[in-house]
């Protein structure tokens, strides 16, 4: 206990109106059993309270965040499957319509190139008919004119007799000469 | 125990500079010291732990999947002790992690609650970190003797040593031991004490200064300043010596898992 006669001279005395000890606060053995007691409680409770309902709170909102996390990745990575089928599918009939495309202008490019044969064949033919038509028109005009060359020669012949010889050959002897000489 | 009025005034005073006060523990309500009144120690305790519960039973009351803050702050403290603990004693240690938990919130809510000037600081009390280490200490060896028996001393016979020096190791060992539950405390205690009373030291300096003439008066912003300074410092402290804490307290506990060297 403080001895107030003399305290505050000695420098020693005890702190504010309660009765103190004069040792230093923290060893001063009054106050243990309060401390301990208090300290059982509030450190007993705060025990109880982390190991019964706060921690395994948390950590059950760490596993079901995780499970959250990981169940996002596995739904993620479903997804990003899906779409590489989707993508894949898409390839093939991508190669699909592009080898049908080609079939398809293969075909045509055959066809056309037939068609354009087949026009040219009977271009030629229609060319070849008229050829040959102009061919038979122009021997048939060369023979008629040669025909009436034939006349002509004759007429000329039998002229040319009339005035030599003075009398009129006869048609089938200057025929036959004229024929002579055609040949030659 | 009559006092005048003089007496009273210097008393005051002598509170006001005195770095001791602050460590004085005494009834609230009564004028008595019994052997369970309810202190301003024991009111702080209370604080703590009501402050640690807020935290992390009201702060994850909402069990979101993304956190808020203060559920964040929930989750960290967690997993820092979670991993704190698992790292020292492995998975097999979560069995202790409850407690490793609960006294480290309580030793750094502590701490910190008590860097608040006019507040006490439950953890400047010997007796409080005293019986920490006791408790630490008194699971350490009963649990290692349930779980190991007599295989629970191998602990204080490291393998691979000379059989000529083997007493004298084992006896060194045994000091260690013992001396562990008194360095637990004492380190903790003596950190929280000597901040206290520094910082308390260059208050008063503050005071007197400003009472002891212009020129005194005109410098006393510099102890101002160092207690700014040493505030933070002590903040670093705080958390240090909680963290120290429970980090010996697993190496501890960790023993009495794997009493083997």
């Amino acid at each position: 206990m403080a001895t107030s006669s003399d305290s505050h001279s000695a420098g020693t005395q005890a702190h504010g109106g309660a009765p103190h000890s004069d040792v230093f606060p923290p060893f001063d053995t009054n106050h243990f059993s309060s401390q301990l007691l208090w300290l059982a409680l509030t450190f007993g409770a705060l025990y109880l309270l982390m190991s019964r309902v706060a921690l395994p709170r948390i950590a059950g909102i760490l596993e079901n965040r995780q499970d959250t996390i990981s169940g996002d990745l596995d739904y993620s990575v479903t997804l990003q499957k899906q779409a590489e089928e989707a993508g894949a599918l898409c390839q093939d009939m991508i190669a699909g319509a592009r080898a049908r495309a080609q079939a398809l202008a293969e075909e045509t490019h055959i066809r056309l190139a037939h068609e354009a044969v087949e026009q040219r064949k009977t271009l030629e033919q229609d060319l070849h008919e008229r050829l040959a038509a102009a061919e038979a028109r122009i021997s048939e005009a060369k023979a008629r004119a040669m025909h009436n060359v034939e006349e002509i020669a004759a007429e000329a012949a039998t002229a040319i007799v009339q005035q030599l010889t003075g009398k009129t050959p006869d048609a089938s002897s200057i025929a036959s000469a004229i024929s002579t000489v055609k040949i030659a | 125990m009559a006092r005048t009025q003089e007496d009273l005034t210097v008393a005051a005073s002598d509170q006001a500079n005195d770095p001791i006060h602050q460590f004085v523990v005494s009834p609230l309500f009564s004028g008595e010291m019994g052997a369970a009144s309810f202190t301003n120690a024991s009111l702080f305790m209370v604080i703590v732990s009501l402050a640690v519960t807020f935290l992390m039973v009201v702060g994850t009351s909402s069990k979101d999947i993304v956190p808020g803050r203060l559920q964040a702050a929930a989750e960290m403290s967690y997993e820092f002790v979670a991993s704190t603990v698992r790292g020292t004693m492995g998975q097999e240690g979560m069995r202790f992690f409850p407690f490793v938990f609960s006294l480290f919130m309580f030793v750094i809510f502590s701490n910190i609650i008590g860097l608040i000037p006019y507040t006490f600081t439950v953890t400047s009390q010997i007796v409080v970190t005293f019986a920490f280490a006791a408790m630490v200490i008194g699971i350490v060896i009963v649990y290692g003797v349930m779980r190991h028996g007599s295989h629970f001393l191998g602990l204080f016979v490291p393998s691979g040593v000379p059989a000529a020096l083997l007493p004298f190791i084992v006896l060194i060992e045994i000091i260690s031991f013992v001396s562990r539950p008194v360095s637990l405390s004492v380190r903790l205690f003596a950190n929280m004490l000597a901040g206290h009373i520094t910082l308390k030291v260059f208050g008063a300096f503050v005071a007197m200064m400003l009472g002891g003439g212009a020129f005194a008066a005109l410098l006393s912003p510099l102890p101002l300043l160092a207690i700014v300074l040493l505030t933070a410092f002590e903040l670093l402290v705080a958390v240090l010596q909680a963290y120290v804490f429970a980090i010996l307290t697993c190496v501890y506990l960790n023993d009495a898992i794997h009493p083997g060297h």
